[in-house]
C-alpha cells in the first residue's frame, strides 16, 4: 500500500509517501510523477511515512532526480533511519539531496 | 519450516510478502531485520516472477526456517526455471552520480547487503537460493 499526496504550489511541488514504495507501488508514483511533473522547477519528496524503500522504488526515485536535474531542483526530506540505511548502502545517499 | 508455493509472477509479491512476514513475526524478528529480508526477498522473488520462466510460467517455493539455536533465520527461494546464479553478477558502482547511474541493476546488491550469508545452488532441474540472516 501506498499513499501519494501532492501539494503543488505553482511550480513548486511536493509529493508525500505514505507506506511501501515496491515493485507493486513504484508505478504508482511513476504515474503520479509523470502527469504532474511538466513545469515543475522545485520537487520536495516528503518520506516522513514511507515505512519500506525496494530497488523498484528507488528506480522511480532516480528518474525523478534525473529529469529534476534538467529542469530544477528535488529535495528528500523526513528520511526514517531504516530508509537511510537503504539510501547509503546503494549509494543513494550521495545522488539525492536529503535534508 | 514453512513453505509457500505460488505461481512465479508479479502480483502474488504481496503474498509472498505476507507469508515472510507473519513467519518473522512470530519468530520474533526485530522490525529491521523484517525490513532487510522484505527487500531481499522482493528483488529475488520479482527476479524469478520476471526472467525465470520467461515467456511461461511457473511455480516458485519460499521456504522459512529458524536456525535450532535460535539467532538465525534461513530463507530458500526455489524455482524450476532457466539456471541463474544472480550472485555471480557483478555488484554495480554505487559511487556514481544519477547521470551516470543506470536504472537498475541495484537489486542483487540490495540482498547481499540485506543478509549476513547467501549461497547458491543448482540440484534436481531447481535454481536454490539461501538468505541467511542473524536476528
Amino acid at each position: 500500500m501506498l499513499n501519494i499526496t501532492k501539494t503543488a504550489e505553482g511550480s513548486a511541488l511536493t509529493i508525500a509517501l505514505e507506506g511501501r514504495l515496491d515493485t507493486t507501488t513504484a508505478p504508482d508514483l511513476e504515474g503520479v510523477w509523470k502527469e504532474a511533473s511538466d513545469g515543475i522547477t522545485e520537487l520536495t519528496i516528503d518520506l516522513k511515512t514511507l515505512d519500506y524503500i525496494s530497488s523498484a522504488g528507488l528506480r522511480v526515485l532516480l528518474s525523478m532526480q534525473k529529469t529534476m536535474n534538467k529542469q530544477g531542483k528535488m529535495r528528500v526530506t523526513n528520511v526514517s533511519s531504516d530508509v537511510m540505511e537503504v539510501f547509503e548502502v546503494t549509494g543513494f545517499s550521495d545522488i539525492l539531496t536529503i535534508e | 519450516m514453512e513453505e509457500l508455493r505460488v505461481t512465479a509472477k508479479v502480483e502474488n509479491l504481496d503474498l509472498v510478502l505476507d507469508f515472510l512476514n507473519t513467519h518473522l513475526e512470530s519468530m520474533d524478528c526485530p522490525m529491521k531485520a523484517q525490513m532487510q529480508l522484505d527487500i531481499a526477498v522482493e528483488e529475488l522473488f520479482v527476479n524469478i516472477a520476471t526472467y525465470s520462466y520467461a515467456p511461461g510460467t511457473g511455480d516458485a517455493v519460499i521456504r522459512v526456517e529458524k536456525d535450532p539455536s535460535g539467532g538465525m533465520v534461513k530463507i530458500t527461494l526455489i524455482d524450476k526455471g532457466v539456471p541463474y546464479d544472480p550472485l555471480a553478477k557483478e555488484d554495480p558502482d554505487v559511487t556514481l552520480s544519477a547521470e551516470e547511474r543506470q536504472i537498475g541493476g541495484l537489486g542483487i546488491f540490495m540482498v547481499k547487503k540485506s543478509v549476513d550469508d547467501m549461497y547458491y545452488e543448482y540440484k534436481d532441474g531447481e535454481n536454490r537460493l539461501t538468505l541467511c540472516k542473524k536476528i
